[in-house]
């Protein structure tokens, strides 16, 4: 699949000196979706920031469906939709009046049907004519959403689309971008809630420290994340794996005191009981057991802090 | 050229203007008719005529003028300070559109409620005097166009202020005070000679006189003078509005 944003040797230092950005490469497929996942102040809002021309870049370039967002900044923010992390919304005007505003701002004739189909997607039609200030905060957040959806964007960023939302707003919100998703729009949401990339992306991507960390298939991610560890302490350290149990995956740990069997919890038979069977009959004694799961937080956590 | 955004921008300025008609409305009929009754009945029975004009519509241009320029300069000033304040700016830097169709929308609908406001001060006047205009197509310039440089002049002071304060302050400290010595309520002739140079510096004096000239054909500067320095100030507005945008100045970091 082509891609349709492509940020190539993106940088950012602010006037303070501080580095946002430190050399962003990035391919997004069309019609994926890609969570940005990071801690605060990874430099997610300063990537999506410069990408919708919100910031300047200090060196490198995007394009979005093949235009250049400076030199094209026309035909490229065209495609581009951006619901903020911020409430961001004049509160006075009506709901309706809002979201055609912004469909008219980025050069769509007007068409209060398509408008009104939008409210309808999010539920907000019954509060077309309501003011915004009178909505409550979901529906604020809503609105947020129409408004970046008024002129059919191909690509939308959704900056902290969780953040401070509750667990039923929260599961509306996947679903609209399931739906989105499903007519071929491209999303790039960041989050720091590892949950939410794990229910909705196709493929996660690691930010921190204004570095891409990784960038990783959803699957392969959740196959390392299914690995899990069996760990038993022995009463008396084993100098070796006994020959009847080589065809386990065993290895030794702390000098022959821990035996640590790894195993795919997903699957049906994980081979425990066999194994402890075994064990009892190769003649090493438990004095514990214990088991681990590596979670995508886990991952996570290690990659933001070898790059520290 | 995206017309699209500009009518869109416009409307939805425009949207904030009559949602709030008659507070837009009201306060400057209300202090237009105190001015002419103060100035115009309690002053104007001593003074009587101005350069053979009666003080009462003598006042008239500069009250028009007054107003305009002051709202003008508020409106515009606010219309794109509040998209900063509330945050909604983001949408416009991230729109397809260039830094003329957002100047255009936003100075096009402030400088349209301040020629509206103007409208019904010059409306509100002849319930107060009896008004003639000598030069009809050169008052109505001289309206738009200083609807347009105030409204200029205003969205710059809405991009450099960082607050409701300093929005407040440039209208306050230089605005009203060059309209009140711009010869709103009295001719320059009136003044003693050294004051009478000293408001030469003052551009308003030029505004004011070229307004005044188009109703009673007589004026303090010549009104090509008048012309002119109204074009110098809206070329000056212009430039610094590019600037702004080239650079980015308190809008894109």
């Amino acid at each position: 699949m082509p891609a349709i944003v492509s940020v190539r040797n993106l940088r950012k230092t602010y006037d303070t000196g501080f580095e946002a950005l430190k050399s962003i490469n990035l391919e997004i497929e069309q019609g994926e979706i890609l969570a940005l996942l990071g801690p605060n102040g990874a430099g997610k809002t300063t990537l999506i920031s410069a990408i919708c021309g919100i910031t300047v870049p200090t060196s490198g370039t995007v394009s979005v469906g093949g235009f250049d967002t400076l030199l094209e900044y026309r035909q490229a923010r065209s495609l581009i939709g951006l619901v903020p992390q911020e409430i961001n919304l004049e509160p006075f005007e009506t709901v309706r009046a809002t979201v055609a505003f912004s469909r008219g701002l980025f050069g769509k004739p007007r068409d209060d049907a398509r408008v009104m189909a939008i409210l309808k997607s999010l539920s907000l039609d019954d509060k077309a004519n309501a003011r915004v200030k009178e909505l409550s905060g979901g529906m604020k957040r809503r609105v947020l959403i129409a408004k970046a959806l008024a002129h059919d964007p191909r690509v939308l960023f959704l900056d902290e689309p969780s953040a401070g939302v509750d667990v039923e707003l929260r599961r509306d919100m996947w679903r609209v971008v399931a739906d989105l998703k499903a007519t071929g729009v491209t999303i790039i949401l960041t989050t720091h809630y590892i949950e939410e990339a794990e229910a909705i992306a196709d493929r996660v991507g690691v930010i921190a420290k204004g570095q891409i960390l990784l960038v990783q298939d959803k699957a392969e991610m959740m196959a390392q994340m299914g690995k899990k560890q069996l760990r038993v302490a022995l009463t008396r350290p084993a100098t070796a794996i006994p020959a009847a149990l080589a065809h386990y995956h065993l290895t030794l740990e702390d000098e022959g005191r821990t035996l640590v069997h790894t195993y795919d919890a997903r699957q049906e038979r994980t081979g425990i009981r066999t194994l402890l069977n075994d064990l009892d009959a190769a003649g090493l004694q438990m004095a514990d057991l214990q088991t681990q799961q590596s979670s995508l937080e886990d991952i996570f956590v290690g990659l933001v802090k070898d790059d520290a | 050229m995206n017309l699209t955004a500009i009518k869109a921008i416009y409307r939805f300025e425009m949207a904030r203007f009559f949602r709030t008609l008659t507070q837009s409305l009201i306060s400057p009929v209300l202090s237009t008719s105190l001015y002419f009754v103060v100035f115009g009945t309690a002053i104007g029975s001593a003074i009587e005529t101005v350069e053979g004009v009666s003080y009462g519509a003598f006042i008239v241009p500069g009250l028009i003028m007054l107003s305009v320029m002051t709202q003008a300069t508020s409106n515009a000033s606010f219309g794109i300070y509040f998209p900063k304040f509330i945050g909604t700016i983001y949408e416009l830097l991230s729109a397809p559109v260039n830094f003329i169709e957002i100047t255009i929308g936003y100075v096009g609908a402030a400088a349209t409620k301040a020629l509206f406001i103007g409208t019904i001060i010059f409306a509100t006047a002849f319930f107060f005097v009896d008004v003639t205009v000598a030069h009809p197509v050169w008052m109505v310039a001289f309206l738009v166009m200083t609807c347009i440089s105030f409204a200029l002049l205003g969205f710059i002071i809405g991009i450099w202020a960082g607050n409701f304060e300093q929005l407040q302050l440039i209208p306050l400290l230089i605005i009203t005070p060059l309209v009140f010595l711009g010869g709103s309520f009295y001719s320059v002739s009136m003044l003693p000679p050294v004051w009478q140079t000293i408001t030469m510096f003052n551009p308003v004096v030029y505004l004011i006189s070229g307004f005044r000239w188009a109703f009673f054909d007589t004026a303090d500067v010549p009104v090509g003078l008048s012309l002119a320095a109204i074009s110098l100030f809206m070329a000056a507005c212009l430039a610094a509005i590019w600037w702004i945008f080239r650079t980015g100045w308190r809008i894109r970091q």
